[in-house]
């Protein structure tokens, strides 16, 4: 189990190296100078010159490499070229908001999918379970922002009950805050809650048909009682690494969902970026994303091995 | 053996079919021009020629709708088609040398990729190079090339321990030719499956891309830029977000159901080798 948690952690931090340069070399190809773009075309040749040294883009890409990635090691994003405010403490404050957002989304998922899986699977015969299947596979084919949009057709324009978007701090006004988050986190939750229901009820379906399942049954369990005991922690097998695929898409989700709802977090923070050509800034939230991708992947590699010994 | 034709299958490849002949229907005709600015015709109610009514520039909705349906598909076939044409020859590679350092090094740099969603590629592309349908395109296919190659990886795996290919190792053939006359065709099935799950994929991709504006560019129409446009008038004429978000959704329907449907008809005994999500 150490050697393959040790080896798996090798694997994590050669994939956040490789991601780093990968991200880096990319960014690194877009044409114009950070220098010449801040100053603007009347600039005289000594000035950009001078915040060329500033910014360290005089030097070679290699070094300006490694200060960054150094720099991103310790929590230090670098300076923007544009505002020239930190880099790092903005996404700190976006990575909160986003994290709550897409935890939020996930419980959500879990709510839906797991009683409706379940239900599902154990009566897959009859009329209702096959109903649930069926509007499992209509919600997969609603996207995140669309769900979004729809709910808050439903919920702040006719409704009038919840807010259509905007975002307040929970140090402010907690009601608000929950109040505001409600919609964003059904967008989310109720489609990954849907492709999350098609798995969950494979994997119950899966199990029903083994042989000690039906022991258990013949012990005397009722039908929920012998999948309770001995069914669900050998479904949750396949649940968690689709759980952990769905935590990609949920942080991807969210990014667009950020934008249905105004909310201040990574994806808003990322578009903001590009919009006004803050390169330093798109740089960063891009690796801080796709390290948290790598992070899930890793987590369900390692909880995977954890409920199945047989994978170690 | 093929499997019964059922009718989810039946479902998908007449929601797929709806969206094609919509697509190309609008090559030669639409109601009216979909890019026309009419001030005259602004947020018209739906009749009298436009069934659906227009949005706020008066440009007819059932227009847009149809040439939107061009702009999805085609880039869900070029970005598939790039996932496709990469992925399936990695895949296979790995499947047949599978102790191998170059399998080793594909699958690597696979989950690598895996971890690069499509819209984090798209929002880096249009960074650099100014974002449009080629970027959304390049990165939805760049982003879609993990899930062919563990899928053909998986299906080679399998052929690879059958009697046939023993027989033709064994006849002395040699591995290129192996890939092309027998793997290929037996894993076929499987990625044409994949293909039309990918499809679903791009379309959300695609649609929550132009919906951020890293997608297809003005005036060209495209389901999610109506969304987007459609938003900030979702209090005064939810229609014009109703018609764009229905269609994402059928076309996403569609696909989804004719993969789960072929899977199912076209070869019961690779049923477990799921497609990629």
């Amino acid at each position: 189990m150490i050697l393959y948690l040790l080896k798996r952690l090798a694997v994590l931090l050669a994939s956040t190296a490789v991601a780093g340069v990968a991200v880096f070399a990319f960014m690194a190809l877009l044409p114009g100078d950070p220098a010449e773009i801040a100053l603007g075309v009347n600039a005289t040749p000594d000035a950009v010159a001078a915040l060329r040294e500033r910014f360290g883009t005089d030097r070679p890409p290699p070094a300006q490499f490694a200060d960054w990635f150094g720099g991103l090691l310790h929590g230090d994003f670098g300076t923007s070229y544009v505002t020239s405010s930190p880099i790092g403490p903005q996404i700190g404050d976006r990575l909160g908001v986003t994290a709550v957002l897409v935890l939020g989304g996930m419980v959500i998922a879990l709510l839906i999918a797991v009683p409706a899986g379940t239900f599902a699977a154990v009566h897959h015969r009859n009329p209702l379970g096959v109903a649930i299947s069926a509007a499992s596979q209509v919600g997969i084919a609603i996207p995140a922002f669309l769900a979004g949009i729809l709910l808050v057709f439903v919920f702040a324009v006719k409704a009038q009950a919840l807010p259509s978007g905007g975002y307040v701090p929970i140090a402010e006004d907690p009601q608000a805050w929950l109040l505001g988050l409600l919609l964003p986190w059904l967008s989310l939750g109720l489609v990954q809650g849907a492709v999350l229901t098609r798995y969950v009820r494979s994997a119950v379906l899966d199990v029903m048909r083994e042989d000690y399942l039906r022991t258990a049954r013949a012990k005397g369990r009722g039908r929920m009682g012998a999948l309770w005991r001995h069914g669900l922690r050998n479904a949750s097998i396949p649940v968690v690494t689709v759980l952990g695929l769905q935590l990609a898409t949920l942080l991807i989700g969210a990014v667009v969902v950020e934008r249905v709802f105004v909310i201040p977090g990574l994806g808003d923070l990322l578009l903001n970026g590009v919009a006004g050509r803050d390169l330093l800034l798109v740089q960063g939230v891009v690796m801080v994303l796709v390290v948290a991708v790598l992070l899930i992947n890793f987590v369900v590699d390692v909880t995977y091995a954890v409920l199945d010994p047989r994978l170690r | 053996m093929r499997g019964r034709v059922n009718a989810g299958l039946i479902a998908g490849a007449v929601l797929v079919g709806i969206v094609v002949l919509a697509a190309l229907v609008s090559f030669v005709w639409t109601p009216h021009d979909p890019t026309l600015v009419d001030a005259a015709n602004k947020l018209r109610e739906p009749g009298g020629g436009y069934l659906l009514g227009a949005d706020k520039f008066g440009r007819d909705t059932f227009s847009q709708l149809m040439v939107g349906a061009r702009t999805t598909l085609y880039v869900g076939i070029v970005a598939v088609g790039i996932a496709a044409l990469i992925g399936t020859p990695l895949g296979m590679i790995a499947g047949m040398t599978p102790r191998g350092w170059l399998s080793e090094l594909i699958m690597r740099v696979n989950d690598l990729v895996f971890a690069f969603p499509a819209l984090l590629l798209a929002v880096m592309l249009g960074a650099v190079y100014g974002a449009g349908t080629l970027t959304a395109m390049i990165a939805i296919g760049v982003a879609t090339v993990p899930a062919f190659a563990r899928v053909a990886r998986a299906a080679t795996m399998q052929v690879m321990v059958t009697d046939y290919i023993l027989a033709a190792r064994a006849a002395g053939r040699r591995r290129a030719a192996i890939a092309v006359r027998h793997v290929l065709p037996n894993i076929g099935s499987m990625l044409i499956v994949q293909a039309s799950v990918s499809f679903a994929i791009a379309i959300l991709a695609e649609a929550a891309l132009s919906f951020l504006g890293f997608g297809t560019r003005p005036p060209i129409p495209s389901w999610g830029r109506m969304l987007q446009e459609s938003q900030e008038l979702l209090f005064s004429t939810p229609r014009l977000a109703l018609w764009p978000g229905l269609a994402i959704a059928l076309a996403v329907l569609g696909f989804n159901l004719l993969g789960d449907g072929l899977r199912d008809y076209l070869d019961p005994k690779l049923r477990r080798i799921r497609a990629e999500r």
